[in-house]
């Protein structure tokens, strides 16, 4: 019975995720690997590719501090609303990333609530970088708060009041006590949030409107864009490095989970 | 000196934790705050170290009014019931973490440090993590640290209350000869008579928000100045109406002055001691149960057996409830 499982789970996950992955990677590599290298070498790719990762790595930066300080006030106030506030973090994971995106336009666009006095200042956001950005960070918005909520309910209070007592200030007390207990927690968040970060396509594509190759392109309108011109070749190879990043990010995450599992198991003894 | 605590009075909502209580505790002293649970002990202390604010009165630690000033000014010691131990940190860095935050010197810390270790006995555990001591390794650990930074008053919640009885009796001890080498003014938190009597050298009875006695064990136990208080410090019975203690109630065979009578419903051995449940028919009303202790020897004398008539009275100067 067992086995009989073990193969349904195997055959079943290696024909959804598998599967699909070695055929990518065979047809990448059909003509050989240094077309593949021509194509990932072209500059609109490159500029693709720099676009995806300027974007992530800002998103991840701002959803790591806002994380951080929204987990904190979450666990460690009562405050009215705070449910309320609890619910809206979670809202990106529920609503589709194509709302977000249109949401987005309708809010910071050229016509929307806060576009043109934006635009009076020179300033554009949609079909812009800032946009991009904006998008990234509203759909991996609740990844690192929920990883670091539970970690800090867990360790409770005791020890920042202890600290406090000793003396130290709030700052001293969250820098030497708060951050290292919570610090796998948001390593563990940061990384899944790179992971979403890389490979968001839907709320980018409605705010940029699919990209302008060369300047607000991603890598995933890009293989969009490549795949609907039978170039499938860039297609391919763009996909592969994307897919390659997310199982990076899934090798660090499995690093880092036993490591941090075992922190935990620690405090209970 | 030592710690003014004068008409504090603190709610939690409709939870009256604390009715204007005035308590004065002296200077070196170790002082016991026992009560039963959720009695506001607990919110009194943390009222003395600022993790709460009263809603009324004033707190003086040596003469200064802290009431209002942030736990990190008030140079107290605190220790949780919990340990509340930096679990990232080896006990070194534990113990230095109140000196580092002052920036004292690290070769100052080094041997204010390892001075406390050797004190709490844990100078081989030095670079160990919390995780790896016992209970009562940590919670060696956990006065260590709030010694380090010599503060004018320790405070322990419930110190020994997680721990198992054998360490939770070593320990008491040990608090007791070290109290006696750093007399610092302490004062902690317990639910357990038998511990507030055997460490403090003063206690403040707690119950319902309010201090019900202040005084030596001695007096307390001795004078209790209600039946709460009697009740709470150790065992006790009733004979007609009266509280007393088990072991101050005479029992004869025959009938004396002033002496009631009653039935020998049960008779227990344990130990040294012989616990006799009598129980007396009061006309109009219930039975009457009342619990006697006597020693081996005396039950030996009286010679008793279930069922046998006992005649009971107090014996002189039994303990009882003033008020």
């Amino acid at each position: 019975m067992q086995y009989l499982l073990r193969f349904v789970a195997v055959g079943y996950i290696g024909l959804l995720i598998l599967v699909p992955l070695f055929v990518v990677a065979q047809k990448t590599f059909e003509n050989g690997a240094s077309k593949v290298w021509e194509a990932l070498t072209d500059e609109t790719m490159v500029h693709a590719f720099q676009v995806t990762a300027y974007a992530a790595a800002h998103a991840v930066v701002i959803n790591t501090v806002f994380g951080v300080g929204v987990s904190i006030l979450l666990v460690r106030y009562r405050f009215p609303g705070r449910r309320l506030l609890s619910l809206l973090v979670d809202l990106p994971l529920s609503v589709s990333p194509i709302v977000a995106g249109l949401a987005l336009v309708f809010v910071y666009g050229r016509t929307g609530w806060f576009g043109p006095a934006l635009d009076s200042l020179g300033y554009q956001v949609i079909f812009a970088f800032p946009g991009i950005v904006l998008a990234t960070v509203f759909v991996s918005l609740p990844l690192v708060v929920r990883e670091i909520v539970p970690v800090l309910e867990e360790i409770g209070t005791e020890q920042e009041q202890a600290a406090t007592i000793l003396g130290a200030n709030a700052f001293q007390t969250f820098h030497r006590i708060t951050l290292p207990s919570i610090k796998w927690a948001v390593a563990y968040g940061v990384v899944l949030a790179l992971a979403r970060s890389l490979g968001e396509f839907g709320a980018v594509k409605v705010v940029t409107a699919g990209g302008v190759a060369g300047r607000t392109q991603t890598v995933t309108s890009l293989v969009e864009q490549r795949y609907g011109e039978f170039d499938e070749l860039s297609a391919y190879s763009a996909s592969l490095v994307l897919a390659a990043a997310s199982i990076l990010c899934l090798v660090v995450i499995t690093i880092i989970r036993p490591a941090s599992d075992k922190k935990s198991s620690d405090k209970k003894k | 000196m030592g710690i003014s605590v004068r008409n504090i009075n603190k709610n939690f909502g409709d939870f009256v934790a604390l009715d204007d209580v005035t308590v004065d505790i002296e200077s070196g002293n170790l002082t016991a705050l026992l009560g039963p649970s959720g009695g506001g002990k607990t919110t009194l202390l943390r009222i003395i170290a600022g993790l709460e604010q009263p809603d009324s009165g004033v707190i003086e630690i040596n003469g200064t009014d802290t009431t209002w000033l942030r736990p990190q000014q008030r140079n107290v010691g605190f220790v949780f019931q919990h340990y509340a131990a930096f679990k990232h940190l080896s006990v070194f860095r534990n113990v230095a973490f109140g000196l580092e935050i002052r920036k004292v010197p690290k070769d100052q810390i080094r041997t204010k440090v390892m001075e406390l270790l050797e004190l709490v006995h844990l100078d081989q555990f030095a670079d160990r993590l919390p995780a790896q001591l016992s209970g009562g390794q940590r919670q060696r650990m956990a006065l260590a640290r709030a010694l380090a930074v010599e503060p004018n008053v320790l405070l322990l919640d419930e110190p020994f209350g997680a721990l198992d009885a054998k360490v939770r009796k070593e320990l008491r001890d040990w608090l007791r000869r070290l109290h006696d080498e750093v007399h610092v003014t302490t004062v902690f938190v317990t639910h357990d008579q038998e511990e507030a009597l055997e460490v403090s050298n003063e206690i403040v009875v707690i119950n319902n928000g309010r201090v019900e006695q202040i005084g030596s064990p001695d007096e307390l136990y001795d004078h209790p100045a209600n039946e709460f208080v009697m009740g709470f410090l150790g065992p006790t019975t009733r004979l007609g109406g009266r509280l007393l203690r088990p072991h101050d109630i005479e029992v004869t065979a025959e009938a004396t002055t002033g002496a009631v009578e009653a039935k020998v419903d049960r008779l227990l051995r344990v130990g040294y001691e012989v616990r006799i449940d009598a129980v007396r028919s009061v006309p109009g009303g219930e039975d009457e149960l009342t619990t006697v202790q006597l020693t081996r020897k005396e039950a030996g004398h009286l010679d008793l057996r279930e069922g046998d008539s006992v005649w009971l009275s107090p014996a002189d100067g039994a303990t009882v409830a003033a008020g």
